[in-house]
């Protein structure tokens, strides 16, 4: 028997990473202001007072307008990075890519300080932009992570063959390595969107009064009576993350596959 | 043609073409990570006025930081707490990580990593917030416990307290520990474990002084993931720790948004950073010395 005790340890180590989201549906859809058990029936008016709460449309509005804004420019930032590292040898490299790479261990704490202090300090006003200008730095590195590997999978004599057939530089990018790595820029943008649809703190101190989805449900978590509703957002929050990250590892092993690399197992 | 031609045809050098390629990443993670790092720090030494920052150079914050009993108090517990959080983790996660590295068939490896992945990429404030609904006083656990009778009265000692904070945060960093272990697990050679069976070692023995080294790096990989985030972790204290589990980011947060404190509030965030960086170069320490040579 392959495994044996390991395997039941494994699906009981499971049954404990998804127990809380369990919770979630069996709350939001039951009849009861009050979360706890036994339930008392099943409703569906949780969810329809989300479609009544225009504070909460705002934040969606907010969170959509920085998610897909730092998906895009964290994406494109990141494969300037992941292919100067990947393709040249320059001076001051491993400083630079180690200061690119910093926010990965860094305390988000400690970003989102010392951005609000020099956002202050310019005199920037909080907003959206500023929140923005956080989340793209925190996403650049995750971005660096996957499109290293897809930058490094890459056969340099194509890039030569395409110079010696007369292509500039410009073009060979936009016509052989743009397409080889297009799986993985499609990943890097749909983690960067995750992470920043995600992130709470730092739009905590950066947001002004432009609150986020993370931001608005963390301000509602003080009032008991909105617990239920907020489980119904959360049920939605959480089918929706497993759809876009089932679509991001569509994209990874097609990628892999398409380079014909070995897949060495998930995202991180 | 000669990579000569290729370059000349590029008309730069290697290093000034690296160097171009990578100026806009370069140029905004300096303006926007060093520049207002390098602003906390000069912050840190600066008088704290009546709405401005007094620029007389002082050590008071450090001060007040370090030997002040209620700052000391949460800083002391926050290095705890992580320091737990990482071990309960870390130890939970390698029986995981074995067992799909070593016994799950590889063509549904990825399936097992895509299913231990899924929840860390859910919502980490609802999932904070689901402990605080499952170990609070009118909680999941208390109202069942008391439904079906177990109990008479709600139970106080599992919500509100450092212990909650552990439980919750070791839940949420749970997949960050398993992908380093796995990967270093996957690289180890598996002719060298029949090599030490051959050799008469015991499966365990062959563990001990085999597969446990040779994934030494990716453990390290793993506290490092688990620790850095856990100590600077803001909402799990905030939500679940009560007045009794406050961490350092609630402490920087109090100084900052709500003191409007920003020299002491640096100083505590340098602080909070030199007690990462000392402790994840203790454990890179520990890891070369583990391997007994120059590999990291």
């Amino acid at each position: 028997m392959r495994g044996g005790w390991f395997k039941v340890y494994a699906l009981v180590y499971l049954v404990f990473l998804y127990a809380p989201i369990i919770l979630l549906p069996m709350f939001a859809f039951n009849d009861a202001t009050v979360i706890a058990f036994p339930l008392s029936g099943f409703s569906t008016k949780w969810f329809a007072a989300l479609a009544d709460d225009p504070p909460l449309h705002d934040a969606v509005r907010n969170s959509l307008i920085i998610a897909v804004t730092t998906a895009i420019l964290s994406t494109t930032l990141a494969v300037f990075a992941a292919r100067a590292s990947t393709r040249y040898r320059f001076p001051g490299k491993a400083g630079l890519m180690g200061l690119i790479m910093l926010p990965l261990v860094l305390p988000e704490i400690i970003v989102a300080v010392s951005l609000l202090s020099i956002l202050l300090m310019v005199g920037i006003e909080l907003s959206i932009l500023t929140v923005i200008l956080g989340h793209v730095l925190i996403c650049t590195p995750f971005c660096i992570a996957i499109l290293s590997s897809a930058f490094q999978s890459l056969d340099r004599s194509l890039e030569e063959a395409a110079y010696d057939l007369g292509e500039t530089s410009f073009s060979t990018f936009r016509l052989i390595i743009l397409p080889l790595v297009m799986p993985g820029i499609i990943s890097s943008l749909l983690i960067s969107f995750t992470i920043s649809l995600d992130e709470f703190i730092i739009a905590f101190f950066l947001a002004g009064t432009q609150a986020t989805l993370p931001v608005y449900i963390f301000s509602q978590f003080r009032f008991p009576q909105a617990v239920p509703v907020i489980m119904a957002l959360g049920t939605i929050l959480v089918c929706l993350s497993v759809l876009l990250l089932s679509i991001a590892e569509f994209f990874r092993r097609r990628g892999l596959a398409r380079s014909g690399t070995k897949d060495t197992g998930g995202f991180l | 043609m000669t990579s000569g031609g290729v370059l000349r045809r590029m008309g730069r050098s290697e290093a000034a073409s690296g160097l171009a390629m990578i100026s806009p990443t370069a140029s905004y993670a300096i303006l926007l990570l060093a520049a207002p790092l390098a602003l906390i720090f000069i912050y840190s030494f600066l008088t704290d006025g009546y709405l401005e920052i007094i620029r007389t150079f002082t050590f008071a914050n450090y001060l007040e930081a370090w030997t002040n009993e209620l700052y000391r108090v949460v800083m002391l517990r926050s290095l705890m707490v992580a320091l737990t959080v990482t071990a309960v983790t870390v130890l939970l996660a390698f029986p995981v990580a074995y067992f799909v590295s070593f016994h799950v068939d590889p063509s549904r490896k990825s399936l097992w990593l895509f299913l231990i992945t899924i929840p860390f990429w859910t919502s980490y404030l609802i999932r904070v917030f689901l402990w605080k609904v499952i170990l609070g006083y009118n909680g999941v656990v208390n109202s069942g416990l008391l439904g079906l009778g177990i109990i008479s009265e709600p139970l106080q000692w599992i919500n509100y307290n450092v212990g909650a904070v552990v439980v919750t945060l070791a839940h949420a960093y749970a997949p960050f520990a398993i992908l380093p272990i796995f990967v270093a697990l996957e690289k180890i050679d598996r002719s060298l474990l029949e090599a030490g069976q051959d050799l008469g070692e015991s499966r365990f023995m062959t563990f001990l002084r085999v597969t446990l080294p040779l994934a030494m790096p990716g453990v390290i990989a793993a506290v490092l993931i688990v620790f850095i985030p856990t100590i600077g972790d803001f909402v799990t204290p905030q939500l679940v720790g009560g007045p009794e589990g406050r961490m350092v980011a609630n402490l920087i947060q109090l100084q900052y948004l709500k003191l409007d404190n920003y020299p002491l509030g640096s100083a505590i965030a340098v602080s909070a950073m030199v007690i990462v960086t000392v402790v994840s170069l203790f454990f890179l320490y520990l890891n070369r010395r583990y391997l007994r040579g120059p590999e990291s």
